[in-house]
């Protein structure tokens, strides 16, 4: 049975459709690559599975049971969720913002438990934080502060973990680090929903990957099936070098964008 | 390990309070021997010394520690609430608020016929002022536009207090009004101590163990709603203690501005930022400023008392300014 299932989710703003009959699921030890152009309906989708927004229609599980039946606080404990862009309103120290990904887990009255500690210690450890353990958030610099994000979002220890673009502000190795981070997650039993641009990343690191184009999904399966020269052109009126029928493994290296003249009729 | 820094904040700031405390009663323009005062208390023979102890210092030293913790809590919920520095009980309107509900009591003479009717119009305008800016801003409005209502409101308040004014039916009426807005402990008895605690208290109540939820709030409403925040909830929950606390200490004390803003500013390096953690300081450092402008006023050697609003103020605008210059240097 899968973890987290949405069903026919339909989702409107202000009058307008922003996402359109969406089915989508993830297992757990699963990562599910969100691919699609700007303007896709990525980023809504991944709020109505974080119990920001909610749907205009369709039907939301998660472990079997309908998410509008679960507290807040219960969704919070099972799905953790890595905004886009996060504005940190006070400068506290990479430590503390780190640890308010456990407050899920406390009671409104509780202070973090030994379990607790040792759980911010691992991410800490594992995001390669110890050095910025004690400075302000505000004093770091980009790709720092996506991995404090980063850190904050793993250490809810959640069944599924939703990320917008965790990689956008970072260099490849970075890249390449976040990316091993979220694999090494999903290898413990969680499941991954990551909203990528980059196809190679997404190629090389999702189980499966689902490409949305206007507010619906137009493709969905193993990368080498998404990922094909008749999908890219249709989504993103892009090439890609080499063409997806030729390289075989899906890994896409987005080549040149396809003019209005040469497009298939 | 981080909790003793905020111990040791709260031990600091509650030694200070216990000294102005003490300082507080021995300060006015009748010097007392607290021992003898104290004796007088406490025998059943009445002495002048026992009753300005028991009548007028004790209350005036416990309503200015409530009134000013009460500021310096809304403040800093406020500030969390809205993510914003330079939020305060002003801001959103709740202040103001108080003063048209009490101006109006005052205006038309019901508090001299029924003694709530000052702490209850106070409570009535900041719980209204406040709601108004709430429901003004609408249900999914962000911190900008809370902000932005509660400005609307505040003008609207402090206009109708000035049309009060402005029609008062005699130089008296206008007198007691200007003054009651200058904001002032004088005069102040048990009776009035009495009246702001059932609101304060239920106002302290409902702020009670929000502190998680205002810690999440720094990660951004979206953020902190996908973490089991209930947004909507909180704001109600947090503007109505609002009402409660703001409405009945200015009820009491009259307009004492910027308490709110300066004293979560001043303690939340301290604290390391953390909004929960800021919470309790920001209450004990209301009530020790509050405490110490009330001390200051009645040593100034004045034939005119200043009243305690006067000196807030005076703290509160270049503090204000120096602000918005840190701000500047930051920000740019």
């Amino acid at each position: 049975m899968s973890h987290l299932i949405g069903r026919a989710l339909s989702f409107k703003r202000d009058g307008q459709s922003i996402l359109e009959q969406i089915d989508l699921h993830i297992e757990a030890g699963e990562m599910l690559g969100l691919i699609g152009p700007n303007g896709a309906g990525k980023s809504s989708l991944l709020r109505l599975l974080a119990g920001v927004t909610e749907a205009d229609a369709g039907t939301l599980t998660l472990a079997g049971k309908p998410m509008n039946q679960l507290t807040p606080k219960s969704r919070a404990q099972q799905i953790a969720y890595l905004p886009q862009l996060t504005e940190v309103a006070w400068p506290m120290s990479v430590e503390r913002l780190v640890s308010l990904g456990r407050l899920p887990h406390l009671e409104d009255w509780q202070q973090a438990t030994p379990e607790d500690e040792a759980a911010i210690e691992k991410v800490i450890h594992q995001t390669d934080l110890t050095a910025f353990r004690n400075r302000p958030y505000n004093t770091l610099s980009g790709g720092e502060q996506a991995r404090v994000q980063l850190a904050r979002a793993l250490v809810t220890e959640a069944d599924i973990l939703l990320a917008d673009e965790p990689v956008s502000a970072l260099d490849p190795a970075h890249q390449l680090d976040v990316m091993a981070l979220l694999h090494a997650y999903v290898q413990a039993g969680h499941g991954v929903i990551i909203v990528l641009h980059d196809l190679a990343l997404a190629a090389h690191y999702c189980n499966r990957l689902q490409l949305l184009h206007q507010g619906r999904t137009l493709a969905e399966g193993r990368a080498d099936q998404v990922l094909s020269d008749h999908h890219l052109e249709a989504a993103y009126g892009i090439a890609i070098n080499p063409p997806a029928q030729q390289s075989g493994h899906g890994f896409a290296l987005p080549w040149r964008r396809i003019e209005a003249d040469e497009k298939e009729p | 390990m981080v909790n003793l820094q905020q111990q040791r904040l709260i031990l600091i700031i509650c030694l200070m309070l216990v000294g102005a405390a003490l300082l507080s009663l021995l300060t006015g323009s009748t010097s007392l021997p607290l021992y003898a005062a104290l004796q007088q208390s406490f025998s059943e023979v009445d002495g002048v010394y026992g009753i300005i102890l028991t009548e007028l210092r004790i209350p005036r030293t416990l309503v200015a520690m409530v009134a000013g913790a009460s500021l310096g809590l809304s403040g800093a919920v406020m500030q969390s609430l809205l993510r914003n520095p330079l939020a305060s009980p002003g801001l959103v309107g709740s202040a103001s608020g108080a003063a048209l509900g009490a101006v109006t009591a005052l205006y038309f003479g019901l508090s001299a016929s029924f003694s709530l009717a000052l702490p209850l119009g106070g409570i009535g305008g900041a719980l209204l002022a406040t709601l108004t800016a709430y429901l003004l801003a609408g249900r999914e409005a962000g911190p900008l536009t809370l902000i932005l209502a509660g400005v609307a409101v505040n003008a609207f308040a402090l206009a109708m207090v000035s049309l009060l004014l402005n029609l008062a039916p005699s130089p008296y009426a206008v007198q007691e009004i200007a003054l009651w807005m200058l904001g002032s402990l004088a005069n102040i008895s048990r009776n009035e101590l009495w009246v702001m605690l059932p609101g304060t208290l239920i106002g302290w109540l409902l702020v009670w163990r929000r502190g998680h939820d205002l810690d999440l709030l720094t990660l951004g409403e979206e953020t902190a709603g996908s973490m089991g925040v209930e947004l909507e909830k909180l704001r109600w929950r947090l503007f109505i203690a609002i009402g409660l606390i703001v409405g009945s200490a200015i009820s009491v004390t009259g307009s004492i501005g910027f308490i709110g803003l300066m004293i979560p500013h001043i303690l939340r390096p301290l604290v390391g930022h953390q909004p929960s953690r800021l919470l309790i300081p920001s209450a004990l450092g209301g009530a020790l400023l509050l405490l110490l402008a009330d001390i200051g006023v009645r040593t100034i050697p004045l034939d005119t008392e200043i009243k305690v609003g006067v000196i807030t103020s005076l703290l509160g605008a270049p503090f204000f300014l120096w602000l918005i210059l840190k701000q500047r240097r930051s920000g740019s």
